[in-house]
């Protein structure tokens, strides 16, 4: 029987396939004595060699379409594996205390982790993890447990699980995983963000889908408007077919905007730019027709690594997304804390980490790092239009202590004879009320400003974006949010600064003639976003725009604003 | 039995892409090949117990192999170790 479920769309698009659910697997064994103990050792052994193919794939994978950088951790893995200590360890276990090969191989497995664990080095500390992980391979092929393997899969499906994470995202093969759907997250959750950037429809926080489905259950997708069906009819099968066709072709038709300018009809002229994690990113942002980028979100040079990127290491980066793009690149110094946390930084465990240590707040405490980011970004300014934007500012005290910084760091190159743009323009985000508030304050000392509007919702009506009781709360749509965003946009003007947005609304259609009626200059989103914008801009005026925002500023509720905008 | 001492120069000390570069060269070799560090001896074909001795920048190790090639293992390590590791 069909049964219909609702859920948050978070990547357009339709999916129609088998399901396949990623679960936490049971490594629960019996711990046994044994006569044979060399039969023990031999399935030891085969559980190695079995294990070491699986990680041979999923590296060889990881190399070819990531890079040499992201597949060195699973060499490592892969000579864990093969380690001498390790393997003389567990046999001997398994000589003197006749235990099955899982006993003896889990005990010296936490045997090791421990001894890491308890290293006085946070570097070394982590490492006790991937010690686990991989005992927990050796142990999953002594239990002949299958595990799913996102990298080779062989038959298409749907992934369907709790919350899927970085390193389930990172091995998704893109011909055989057809879309996600996921318990847990919102529109902003990593798994959302991943599905954008993949272009693989998702729908995420579909509280029950786990009681629901089962593996090899046929199911739909639909990343358009967050429905899911679980087995459907016949009827409503041939419905989402017709349905994926015509995304299919209004995806099409959207393509052929690509080299058009974010234009009016009235002929205002607004920039429509992306936001990017990597250099990988700007092939998707300019298939997209992205006119430059409008957030490079750095911290993604800083993730999924052991040791800080080196100042060589991120003006490669910088530079070679500079070059790329024709149109500006604003950088965005380092965004770490909060939800993102690098394993060689060890940060302290915090209460309410959003409102904590992050972001410019450890910059301009760890100036040793900030300064390095400062250079690498400066030289990479001789190579393109190159701006530098500061997150989590909330006073105008930080904002001059970071362009104190800067200063320090142009006058060090200049007496290192190291070119850079020496007009490169320096702005900040607006996340945090307080910024937002006294934005024209801030405006007389910065080049330009750019909403940050998922930390400003946040931040602004009190509510966790992670925590699904409460997601109802968390409203693009509120008043207080358009009031805001005019504020932020009049005070940059005020001193002839531009003002762009960089957070999930700015790629919200529905909110376009809003944000283009109080004047933003410059809307920067997940590229797979910007076709539609665009569409929506150029077929309307700025007149248009300006009523259509003056009406909207008149409503009390975020639900009048949304049902106003929804329907334009 | 053949030595060499070393200082460790890169900026991480012995994390685990160092520690990979040493067990997979140490690997090419018969001889038993280990890294002494403060008094701690450890294999150096086992990546655990390389990256156990926890080697930061600027500390010493000391290089030694017994076996037929261990003067051939010996000048590898200490030329791999003396690099930098690349970085």
């Amino acid at each position: 029987m069909s049964k219909e479920l609702m859920g948050t769309a978070a990547s357009p698009g339709i999916a129609i396939g088998k399901v396949l659910i990623l679960e936490e697997e049971n490594l629960d064994y019996q711990k046994k004595t044994v006569e044979d103990v060399e039969g023990e050792k031999v399935r030891l052994h085969d559980a190695l060699e079995e294990s070491k193919e699986q990680l041979q794939l999923i590296k060889d994978k990881v190399e070819r379409e990531m890079g040499n950088d992201k597949a060195e951790i699973f060499q490592a893995h892969l000579l864990v594996l093969s380690d001498p200590e390790l393997i003389s360890a567990v046999e001997s276990k398994i000589d003197s205390a006749k235990v099955n090969a899982e006993a003896a191989l889990d005990e010296t497995v936490e045997q090791f982790a421990t001894l890491f664990a308890n290293m006085d080095n946070d570097y070394m500390r982590e490492r006790a993890s991937d010690i686990r992980d991989v005992g927990s391979r050796i142990l999953k092929n002594l239990l002949g447990i299958d595990s799913i393997n996102l990298a080779t899969l062989d038959d298409e499906v749907v992934l369907i699980a709790d919350d899927l994470t970085p390193s389930d995202t990172a091995q998704v093969n893109k011909d055989k995983v057809l879309g996600f759907a996921t318990k847990i997250g919102g529109r902003t959750s990593h798994t959302a963000i991943m599905a954008r950037s993949l272009e693989l429809p998702a729908v995420v926080g579909v509280s029950e889908i786990l009681d629901i489905v089962e593996n090899g259950d046929q199911i739909i997708v639909d990343g358009v408007d967050g429905d899911i069906i679980i087995n459907p009819t016949d009827e409503q099968l041939a419905s989402y077919n017709k349905k994926a066709e015509e995304y299919e072709q209004r995806k099409a038709r959207l393509a052929q905007l690509k080299d058009l300018a974010g234009e009016t009809k009235d002929g205002h002229r607004v920039e429509l730019v992306a936001n990017i994690g990597t250099p990988k990113d700007v092939k998707g942002a300019l298939t997209n027709g992205a006119e430059g980028i409008g957030l490079f979100r750095s911290e993604f040079l800083y993730m999924d690594r052991d040791s800080f990127p080196t100042e060589e290491e991120q003006f490669e980066s910088y530079k070679e997304v500079a070059e790329k793009m024709e149109g500006p690149v604003v950088i965005r110094t380092l965004d770490i804390g909060g939800d993102k946390e690098l394993s060689y930084l060890d940060l302290p465990e915090e209460m309410n980490p959003f409102l904590g240590y992050r972001a410019i707040r450890i910059c301009l405490d760890r100036t040793d790092i900030f300064k390095t980011q400062l250079r690498a970004i400066l030289r990479a300014s001789a190579y393109g239009e190159v701006k530098i934007m500061y997150p989590m500012i909330s006073a105008l005290e930080q904002l001059r202590a970071a362009n104190g910084v800067l200063e320090e760091v142009k006058e060090e190159l200049k007496a290192e004879n190291v070119d850079f743009d020496e007009n490169l323009e320096v702005g900040m985000m607006i996340e945090i009320p307080a910024a937002a508030m006294i934005a024209d304050i801030l405006a007389k000392e910065t080049d330009f400003f750019s909403i940050g509007t998922n930390d400003l919702i946040q931040y602004t009506t009190a509510t966790d974006r992670m925590n699904e009781n409460i997601s109802h709360l968390y409203q693009p749509f509120h008043p207080a949010l358009l009031r805001l965003i005019k504020r932020v946009v009049e005070a940059a003007h005020g001193e002839g600064n531009w003002a762009g947005m960089c957070g999930e609304m700015a790629g919200d259609k529905r909110l376009a003639p809003y944000l283009l009626g109080v004047g933003l200059d410059e809307f920067s989103m997940s590229a797979v976003s910007i076709p539609e914008v665009k569409d929506q801009i150029r077929n309307m005026t700025l007149e248009d725009a300006k009523e259509i925002a003056q009406k909207a500023l008149t409503f009390s509720t975020a639900e009048e604003v949304e049902a106003f905008l929804s329907n334009i | 039995m053949v030595e060499k001492k070393v200082v460790i120069k890169n900026e991480t000390g012995i994390h685990a892409r160092p520690a990979s570069m040493i067990v997979q060269l140490a690997n090419k070799y018969g001889a038993e090949v280990t890294l002494e560090k403060d008094g701690n001896e450890v294999n150096a074909k086992s990546i655990m117990g390389i990256m156990s001795l926890g080697v930061s920048k600027s500390t010493e190790v000391t290089v030694k192999a017994e076996g037929e090639d261990a003067q051939g293992a010996v000048d590898a390590l200490v030329e791999l170790l003396e690099s930098g590791f690349g970085e």
